[in-house]
Parts: structure tokens; sequence; C-alpha cells
């Protein structure tokens, strides 16, 4: 019963494709509809409008008050927890809600929020500029921000002639590359949710069996990000070479290098991401609706947008942003990322996160 | 002396009664005190004492009776307003603040200014003899020092009534019969009225105008030291004065000793009249116990199941025999009244 | 009139605080929960097998941590509470440093120290096991015995010890038959307090003890924060509260037993001699010193080599941070003062309150103000966030909140180092004062108060440096991001990968540190001769 449930989610998992071409994006969403002059403006200058967000989130200064000394709007921002705790608290304030617009939701709880009917449908007309695959809210209650890759990452000096780098996701169950793998518990680590879902994406109803011969072969499992990255990777003197971290981890190893160096000393297997989108969504029982409409459409400004990179270390949704040179020089972008579906994740996050605390932490 | 005999009463307390934890602990009290007259209150640990002084400083509320000063009724009255001083039994010296502070804490509510406290403790400090003392931490005084530091602050207000209970209490013998000295001629030189608790009665009479005996929350006897210890009227009063040959008597008049009386009763001996005797015909008694008292010897002498205390000039080996001789008019009828 | 007006404000404040603060929040998020669902998963409770597990671990976990913490202090409670030595202040304000310290900055140094000691594989592997969870726990709560028990043994008459001594007993049987049944008050109430850190301790579980090994309180946090189901993980917020009350009713109790024997006597301390300091002092050193110095030596290396560059990095904004470091301990300062400003005024009128108020009250009290101490971080951040939201009760946005919530942890200390000294005011130095002169008021204003003010500055300095070191009920709580606190930078730097990050997060620790061993040790200097708790 309960394992053709789980085939029937398997199977319904999707794996989008990522053309990452604004031509693409572009051309088959509504065009955004032309504001006539007669169209009722409302005013909004003068107000304030609260932006609800996580611990992570930062732009340089000077940013937000682009936006209002452009609308006359201020921007007010309570940052409050992490992704978990910032939906949670969403959820649990729900129609009294903590500001007018979230940001920081991502697509591993979309769903979540969604179902919790924590957003009033918007529809900006900045979508135009932004890739379709990461529109994963057809209704248009939320409005993708940023994107980033969490991806294996390795050392690179740790392989060479006598140890290839792995290929992909099957290589790290080879007993060659036993005992280097450290991953984050999906029960209670962002990364680690995501990498779950890569290898759900990638291998269907085997992701079961991949787990076992990945436990098999000695994976370490930490409690989030930074011990697995600081206390288990060799970058911060651990002793196993293979990591779960972020597509977007070498260009902070060359940025924050110390001592300074040209190239990052980890490397990114692009076979292995799992893509997560953030998003912005305006929030129910909000009063200051074309206000937080302005800014939702501000958040996908070129000037919000080209701010993100070097401050949240993901990549800006807008695909005419443009990027600073650590991330042209240093990230790869995955061509083929892994993608599912935010109702599958949640109908299955527990039954899956369960499953696999049998199976590699029992 | 005998400055009570003159009506400058002026502390009056009457028909007091204090309920301590459903306990009478003072029950039915009268005491006066004349202007400049130290009355010592006698008697044993728990009969009462402190709890009457506690009363009539206004620490403790009577159930019944009252506190007068000069005819002002006081019962009512707080504590601070009384103008009353109290010397604690440990003290009670303030720990954040050195000696001058101490002293001078009453002077300091009493909002005098800062030149007339300085003088005032210097005054204060030199007349209980710790001149120089002042900026001590109060800590790092001894228990004599202690106890004199807080006869200063006590007397610096200058209290219409001082009270001091078992002030001596913690210190050791030599010290306390030094102390009881000064503090006579202290308190007589400055003419400080005082009621004085102890439940020694070697202090009581080297300190007091009167004694007041107090037992079964009343005081039992009052007067000179002379008068109470000549007639002490109870056993109770005698024990507590420090008699020691208080006899039963049996229905003839008897006891071990021989025929003492008329007929069933308490009887004390009077001192010097049961002696150690040369005669052969004395009476027959065993020495139990000796003891040194300086210039002679006290004997405990058991006569049948009866012991008593003997003089002696000198030591005499314990299990002895010796002979005891009674004087013409040996005994003081007692009420056998015990608290 | 004026006494009425004291007594209503000394009853009120304090309620309406933790009323308000504390107890509305908790009600109405566990209310919510149990409302919806959460009742029948309290029911299930007791037949799952999984959380009997966690229960049962969470129990154990929490009595050998305290175990283990009283063994290892009461030797250097001996030696700080007996002997002389140079530098005993100096020890004593060393060992409160960790109890005050991030959770994720000792996590940290208790890898790096496992993986220095090759610990962290093979044999003798203690990463990832119950006995980093356990060693962790006794370097936190340390100093909690270590100033309870010693202040009490420093003021314990010798007598009986020398008396033993006498009749021919040896050290140790004078120590187990004379000395530690008289100590048991004060290592009982001092026990009590680690267990209850250890019930509910979070960082430490989750960052030492690895994905494998969850209590009530990661428990908690995974049901609310990472599956979204609030009925869980209020059923268990539920069961942790109901233990928590628990324990402090039972901690209380022992503790008003103690304060009963609190007359004792000054003795002269002898000397240390020099292998007692030595192997103390040693001990004290294996279990505080080592991540301290690990921390220490990582926040000075940078480009290679030892040098104040992660020191002087505190002072630029790195783009990850709406501020600099310094900005963010600035901030951190002004949040501690604020809650420190609370957490002394309503633990000092709940003081008065439990001290001399009627007994129903004064047991209400001395319970009440303790549980947020015990409460989980998710439960009162949650709470806070649901019932604080309408005016004149709109405080989830203000900037009162945060300092507000470590008042509500800091209160507890406040009460715990200022109940036993305002018990131990003897009350004859007020009838003193009566009879000099002094009316009430002014008794309270010349002796009780400048004997509690210097307790008071103790029990300030323990709420100052806990909201300090606070990270968990902050990051539940909205903030703006310039009031983003050191803890939370420290956090979000250690979130982004790079050497040149990872030591200015070394660093701005060690700042940190150094600030909390700084307020303790200026406390130390004030507390004289005043006694209470820490």
């Amino acid at each position: 019963m309960r394992s053709m449930r789980r085939t029937i989610a398997t199977i319904a998992v999707l794996i989008v494709a990522f053309v990452a071409t604004a031509a693409c994006s572009g051309t088959d969403n509504t065009p955004a509809v032309p504001i006539s002059a007669t169209t009722a403006v409302p005013v909004i200058s003068g107000q304030t409008v609260t932006l609800v967000t996580h611990d992570s989130f930062w732009v340089s200064e000077g940013t937000l008050e682009a936006f209002t000394s452009a609308t006359g709007v201020e921007v007010e921002v309570q940052r409050l927890g992490d992704t978990g705790q910032l939906v949670a608290s969403a959820i649990l304030t729900s129609g009294d809600p903590l500001g007018d617009v979230l940001f920081g939701v991502d697509n591993t709880f979309l769903q979540r929020a969604l179902d919790a009917d924590l957003f009033v449908p918007y529809e900006s007309p900045a979508l135009a500029g932004v890739a379709a695959s990461l529109i994963l809210d057809p209704g248009h209650r939320v409005t993708p921000i940023d994107f980033g890759d969490v991806c294996v990452n390795y050392w690179i000096d740790s392989f060479g002639d006598d140890l290839p780098v792995p290929a992909g996701l099957a290589d790290l169950a080879d007993p060659a590359y036993a005992g280097m793998l450290v991953v984050q518990n999906p029960e209670t680590s962002s990364p680690g949710m995501a990498f779950l879902l890569a290898t759900i994406a990638e291998f269907g109803d085997g992701w079961e069996a991949y787990w076992s011969a990945l436990r098999r072969n000695d994976v370490a499992v930490t409690t989030g990000w930074e011990d697995a990255y600081y206390g288990e990777f060799i970058a911060g003197g651990g002793d196993r070479p293979i990591v779960v971290s972020y597509a977007s981890s070498p260009p902070a190893e060359v940025i924050y290098a110390d001592p300074p160096v040209d190239s990052p000393p980890t490397g990114v297997l692009t076979d292995t991401c799992f893509r997560q989108v953030e998003f912005a969504g305006i929030l129910t029982g909000t009063d200051n609706r074309a206000a937080a409409e302005a800014l939702v459409d501000f958040l996908l400004s070129p000037t919000f947008q080209e701010d993100i990179p070097l401050n949240m270390f993901v990549f800006p949704a807008l695909s005419a942003a443009a990027l600073p040179e650590e991330f042209i020089d240093f990230v790869e972008l995955a061509e083929d990322p892994h993608l599912v579906d935010p109702a599958v994740v949640e109908a299955n996050r527990n039954d899956w996160t369960e499953q696999w605390t049998n199976l590699v932490l029992r | 002396m005998g400055l009570w005999e003159v009506t400058s009463e002026m502390l009056r307390v009457e028909g007091l009664e204090v309920v301590l934890g459903g306990v009478a602990v003072v029950d039915g009290l009268d005491l006066e005190v004349a202007e400049g007259e130290i009355v010592v209150l006698l008697g044993p640990s728990g009969c009462g004492k402190s709890t009457l002084l506690r009363t009539i400083v206004g620490l403790e509320r009577p159930s019944r009776g009252r506190v007068a000063w000069s005819g002002e009724d006081l019962t009512s009255v707080a504590p601070h307003e009384r103008d009353f001083g109290l010397v604690f039994q440990d003290h009670a010296l303030f720990p954040h603040m050195d000696v001058a502070s101490n002293v001078a804490f009453g002077l300091r509510v009493a909002g005098l200014p800062v030149e007339v406290r300085e003088a005032r403790v210097a005054e204060v400090l030199d007349l209980v003899g710790l001149s120089g003392f002042g900026e001590r931490p109060v800590d790092a005084l001894s228990g004599g020092e202690a106890q004199r530091v807080a006869l200063a602050r006590s007397l610096a207000p200058g209290p219409r009534l001082l009270m001091l209970d078992e002030p001596l209490g913690s210190l050791d013998r030599a010290l306390r019969d030094r102390l009881v000295a000064d503090l006579g001629v202290l308190l007589r030189g400055i003419g400080q009225a005082a009621i004085y608790v102890t439940h020694d009665h070697d202090e009581a009479f080297a300190l007091a105008d009167r004694i007041a005996v107090m037992g079964d929350g009343r005081i039992q006897l009052i007067g000179t030291a002379a008068e109470v210890w000549s007639d002490p009227v109870s056993a109770y009063v005698a024990q507590c004065l420090g008699h020691e040959n208080i006899v039963e008597l049996d229905r003839s008049g008897a006891c071990p000793l021989g025929r003492l009386g008329d007929g069933p009763g308490t009887v004390l001996i009077r001192p010097g009249q049961l002696l150690l005797s040369r005669c052969p015909d004395g009476i027959e008694a065993t020495v139990v116990g000796s003891s040194f008292r300086g210039d002679r010897f006290s004997l405990c002498v058991a006569v049948g199941n009866l012991e008593v205390r003997v003089p002696a000039a000198e030591a005499v080996p314990v299990g002895s025999g010796v002979r005891l001789s009674i004087g013409p008019d040996p005994v003081l009828p007692l009420t056998s009244i015990t608290p | 009139m004026r006494g009425r007006l004291a007594r209503v404000l000394c009853v009120g404040v304090p309620a309406a605080f933790l009323g308000l603060f504390f107890i509305y929040p908790v009600v109405s998020i566990l209310g919510l929960g149990l409302s919806g669902g959460g009742l029948d998963h309290l029911i299930g409770l007791s037949g799952n097998a999984n959380f009997r597990g966690v229960a049962w671990f969470t129990l154990w976990q929490a009595v050998v941590s305290t175990v283990l913490t009283v063994v290892v202090a009461l030797p250097g409670a001996h030696l700080i509470a007996r002997r002389r030595f140079a530098g005993r202040r100096l020890v004593r304000a060393l060992a409160t440093v960790p109890f005050v310290l991030p959770t994720v900055v000792v996590g940290g140094a208790f890898l790096a120290v496992f993986d220095r000691l090759g610990m962290s594989d093979g044999a003798f592997r203690l990463t990832h096991t119950v006995w980093a969870i356990l060693i962790a726990h006794v370097f936190f709560n340390l100093a909690v015995v270590l100033r309870t028990v010693g202040s009490f043994w420093e003021g314990l008459d010798p007598g009986p010890e020398e008396q033993a001594k006498v009749l021919g007993a040896s050290p140790t049987r004078t120590f187990l038959l004379v000395t530690l049944p008289r100590l048991r008050p004060a290592v009982a109430a001092a026990a009590s307090i680690v267990f209850l850190f250890c019930l509910t301790s979070f960082g430490v579980v989750l960052l030492l003890g690895g994905p494998g090994i969850a209590t009530i309180e990661t428990e908690i946090w995974r049901h609310a924060v990472w599956r979204g189901d609030f009925e869980a993980a209020t059923a268990l917020a539920f069961v942790q509260l109901a233990a928590v009350l628990a324990v402090v009713a039972v901690g209380n109790g022992l503790q008003r037993r103690r304060a009963v024997g609190l007359r004792t006597v000054v003795a002269r301390a002898p000397a240390a001699g020099r292998w007692e300091l030595a192997a103390n002092l040693g001990l004290l050193g294996m279990v505080l010193g080592l991540p301290v110095a690990v921390l220490l030596e990582r926040s000075f290396l940078s480009g290679g080599g030892y040098s104040f560059d992660n020191y002087r990095a505190l002072a630029v904004r790195v783009d990850l941070l709406p501020l600099t470091a310094i900005d963010a301990l600035v901030n951190s300062f002004v949040f501690a003062l604020a809650a420190t400003a609370m957490a002394v005024t309503v633990g000092g009128l709940a003081s008065l309150v439990v001290v001399h108020g009627p007994r129903a009250l004064s047991r209400v009290f001395d319970l009440g103000l303790m549980l947020p101490l015990g409460a989980s971080a998710v439960t009162l951040g949650f709470g806070m966030l649901i019932a604080l939201d309408e005016p004149p009760l709109d405080l989830r946005s203000s900037r009162w909140l945060v300092p507000v919530a470590h008042a509500l942890i800091g209160v507890p200390f406040v009460m715990r180092v200022l109940v036993p000294t305002l018990r131990s005011i003897d009350l004859r130095l007020r009838e003193a004062a009566a009879v000099l002169g002094a009316p009430p008021a002014v008794a309270r204003r010349l002796i009780d108060l400048p004997i509690a003010a210097r307790a008071l500055v103790v029990g300030a300095g323990f709420a100052f440096a806990v909201s300090l070191g606070e990270f968990g009920a902050t990051s539940f709580l909205p903030r703006q991001p310039d009031r983003m606190t050191a803890p939370l930078a420290l956090f979000r730097l250690l979130g982004t990968p790079g050497q040149q990050l990872r030591g200015q997060a070394m660093a701005l620790a060690v700042v940190l540190m150094v600030l909390t061993g700084l307020s303790v040790l200026v406390i130390e200097m004030r507390r004289g001769s005043v006694g209470g708790d820490f």
C-alpha cells in the first residue's frame, strides 16, 4: 500500500530540463497587461511596506532605498530564522501576517505555504524576463526571485590520475569513493533535503537502493550544512573530500579565501544538482496591496536582481541580470538540474524522510 | 542608689501579655524603671526576657497590657519613634558599613548634620574605648570589640532608655567580668536608664540597681541585690540567684540533715549556716565532688540521698568522709512555686 | 497607602511580565496545537515506541550529564571554597565563560578538539556520539555547580570536618560521611538547574550528537519547523513543559530547605598545596580550557600564519551581513543592557515577593519565573508570534521583543542570586535599624538595598551574559537587519564557505567570550562577601 503510493509519487516526479535562455522564457508567458492612462493607479507614496524574510537575506546598502526613491514607499525588513522557521512562522500567523510581502520560501517548502493559503495571486509584469522553468506556481501566488543549485562539491586536490573525480551520483556509491562523502540530514537541513530530492529525481524508485549503497559506502551524515562543510569536509579541516553544498560555494571559496587564491580549491559535480528556487509572495491579509505589488516588481528589477549574487550567493531569476565576475568565472550552472514538483514534495516529504532515516541512520 | 524610691518612674509596663506561637511568653507582667536606673532582668533561657525587651522597644506587639513612658502610652507607637535603644545579643552590626557608619546610623536617620554626627561618633567610640576604630570594617572586629561597637551604636542617639539583651553572652568569662564592670561605670557616668537582660546572676549582682527575677512570664521578685539575695521568697528565685542549698522537708519537717522545720516544705539553708565541722558528733557526709573557687573550695557532699554544697578552705579528696555542722538559724522558708 | 502601592508593584510587575510574555504566548501556542488534534497526539504518545525512545534518551542523558557535571565540579568547588590561592577570582570568573558562550561556537570548538585529539574517527571516536553531548554538557554547566556549591561550601562551618578527622576518619571518609551530607542541599539545588539545562538542551544535541540522536527538544523543533506538524510538536512541547515544571518544583523545594542552613561561619581558608592546585586546575583546564584554546588559536590563524587580521576584519562589513561584526556586537550589547534592566527590575521585585510575600504567592513566583529557563525556544518564539499580535500588545515587530525574550531567560538568574541573599539578610539588622530610629522605608533603603544591591549586580551580570550569548529564542523572533546580534552574525559567517569568514567568526566568538568574561570578572570584583548561587 505504502510502497505503491511511493511508486506513484515517484513516477509523478517531474524532471524539468532547464534551458537557460532568455529568449525561450520570455515567449510563452502571458504578456503583461498594458497599463492604460485611464486605469486608476492607487497612490502608494508615503506608505511603508514590510518585507518578512529569513536571516540569510541581505542586499547592498542603497538597494532598497532605490525602491523608496522611485515609489515613495519605505521598506521595513523583518528577518526571522531560516527558511523552515520562516515558513512555519508565516503559517502560524496566517490571516494576521507579520508583514506585506514574504521573501524566502523555496520550492521544497512551497506547497506547504500554498496549502496554508499564505499568499494572494499577483502576476508581476517583470515575470516576462524570468525563465518559465522557475515559475512553479501557475496561479502566480508566488513569484520566483532567485535560484541556486545544491550540488555535490569536491576537493580538487584529492582527485587526480589514480582516482578521477566522480562523474555523477551513481559513482558516489562506488566502493572506490568509500568514506569520502558527507551529506546533511534531510530532516534538519535544506541542502540535505535538496540532495535527497536530487537522488529521488535521478533514481526514481531506486533511490532507496541507492541510499543503502551509500550507507555501505560509509556516507557521513551531519545535522546541518555548517558541520558538514566545516566539520567533515577537507575545506574545514575534516578528512572527507566530497560534500553536499552549493554551486556557489566555489566562488565563495575564492572571494573569502585566506590567503587569497586565483581559483577555487573546490569543484562542483554539475550532474548532481538540485535546483532550489526562492520565491516572494504577497501575504494574505495585507492592507498594503498596491505597495506590496510594487515591492514584488522591484524584487524582480535589475537593480535588486543584480545585487543578489554576492550578498546571498544565489543566482538572480531575471535572465538578463548581469552576473558578477566571480560567478561568471567560477560557477558552473547545471544544464540539466533536478527539480521536483513542490506538490509531490509536500505529499511525500514526511514519508521519504522517514524512510531515509530508517535506511541511513538506524 | 535607690533612685527608684523617688517617684521619678519613667517606664511603666502594665499587665503585659505577649503571645508567640499560641503560648503566652509574657503573661501579665508589671515593671517600672526609674530615671537613670539600671534594672537587670534575671532568668533562665526561654523565660520570656528577650520577648519582654522586644515588646518594650516595639518589635513585638502585646496582646494585652501597655507600655508607657512618663505617662505617655507607647503601646501603638512604632519602634523607630520610641527613642529607645536595644543592644542585640549577637550585635546585629550592619555588615556593609564600617564601624563609624554603624555608630552614626541613628544620628543619620535622625537627620543630624555630618559634623555633629562625626563629633558624636568620636565621643561615643571614645566612651566605649574604641577611639580610632571608626574606619574598620565590622567583620574585622573581635567579639568584645563588636559588642562595644553595638553598645556605642545604641548610645550614640542618646536613647531615653537603653536595653541590652544578654550582650555579653558570647564572650569568655574574664572578658565578661571586665566588660560588666566597665558597662556599669559607663552607664552610671552618663546617667543612662537601662534594662539589662542576663541569665548570669554574677552579672546581675555586678551591675544592677535592682534585680528583677523573671519566671513564668512575670516578674517573680524585684529589689536590690541585697534584698533579693537575703529573701528570695521562692525556690525558683533562689535558684536563679545562685543559691545552692535548697532542701525539701518531709511531713515532719525533717531531711537527712536533721529536723529543720515544723512541717513539710521547701527551705533555703542560708549561706554560711552549713559548714564543715571538726566535731566528732557532726553530721556524717561523703565528698562526691570538689571545685576550686579561687579563694576557697566548694565541696559537694552527700548526706543520705541529699546532696548539698559546703565551703572548704582546702581541697578534700572525693570519697573522703567529712562531718557537717548546722548554725543556729539555718533555714529560710521558701514558697515552692516552680515556674 | 504608599505601602500598598509598593506591594501592588512588587506583585503586579513580575506577574504581568511573566503572564504577558511567557504564560499567555505559551498557553496560546499549546492551546492552538492541542485544539487542532494535538490532544490525540498527546494521548497517542504513550503508546508510541519512537517517542518512548526519545523521552528515555532525553531523560537519561540529562541525568548522566548532571551527575558527571557534579562529579567534575566538586573538586573545583572545594578548591574555591576551602583553599586560598592567587587568581581564585579569575578561576571563578573564567569557569563561567563557557556557561554563556553561544552553543554554535562551543559545538565547533568541541568538534575541533575531538579532531585534534584524533577522536573524530576510529575507535575513540567522540564526534556524533552521546559522549560528545555529555562532555559538552559538563563544559557548559560546570560553572553552575562550581559556584552554587562553592559559595555554600565556603560559608559552611569546617568544625564537623575537623571533628571527624580528629576522630580518625580519613579525608575520603570525612568527605563522604560528613561533608557530602551537609553539601547535599546545595548540590541538589545546583543539580536541578543543570538537569533542567540538559533536559532542554538543543544546539549541543543537534551539533555534537549528530543526526542519529534526538531529544524531546530537538523533536519539537523538527516537527514544528521541518515537518510542519504543529500538532505533534505541541504534544511534545506539552510533555516537556510538564517535565520542566516538575523539575523546577522539586529543585525549589530543595533550595528552600537549603536557605534555612545559610547562617554560617566565616572560616579562614588554608593556602592550597602545589599538587592540589595543579591537579584541580589541570582538570578544569582540560574540560574548560581545551575548546577555548582551540577557538583562540583559530581566531589568530589567517593568511597561513598567525595575526590579528581576523580581529581587524571585524570592523569591515562583509557583503553577507547587513552590518559589521562590531556593529552586531554593539547591538548585542544594547539588547543585553535592555534585557538586563528588565530582568533586574522583574527579578528584583519577584525576589522580594518570594522572600517577604505570603507563602502561596511566594511559591508561585519562585516556580513560575524559573519556567522560561526550561521552555523550548520554539514554543516561546512561535507563542510570541501568535499571541502578541494585537494592539496594544502588537509587539511582534517591536524592537523590545528580543530584549523581552532575553529578559525572560535572565530573570531566573537574577532571582537565583537575589533570593538567597535577601533570605540571608538577618531580620535583626532591620530591627536594629528600626530601634535606632529608621522608619521601615529608610531601613530598606539603608540596609536591604545596599546589601542586596551587590547581589543584584551579580544577577545582572548573569542576565547580561546570557543575553549576549542567546541564539535560539532570538532566531525565532522577527528582527530588522540592522538589529542583528553577534551570535546571529556569527552563525551567518559560518554559513558560507571561505576561510576568511571562518576566521572572522572565530575572532567574533573570542571577542564575545572576552566581553562575557570581563563582565563576569567585574561582577566578581563587586561580589565581595555577598553569597547567592552561581
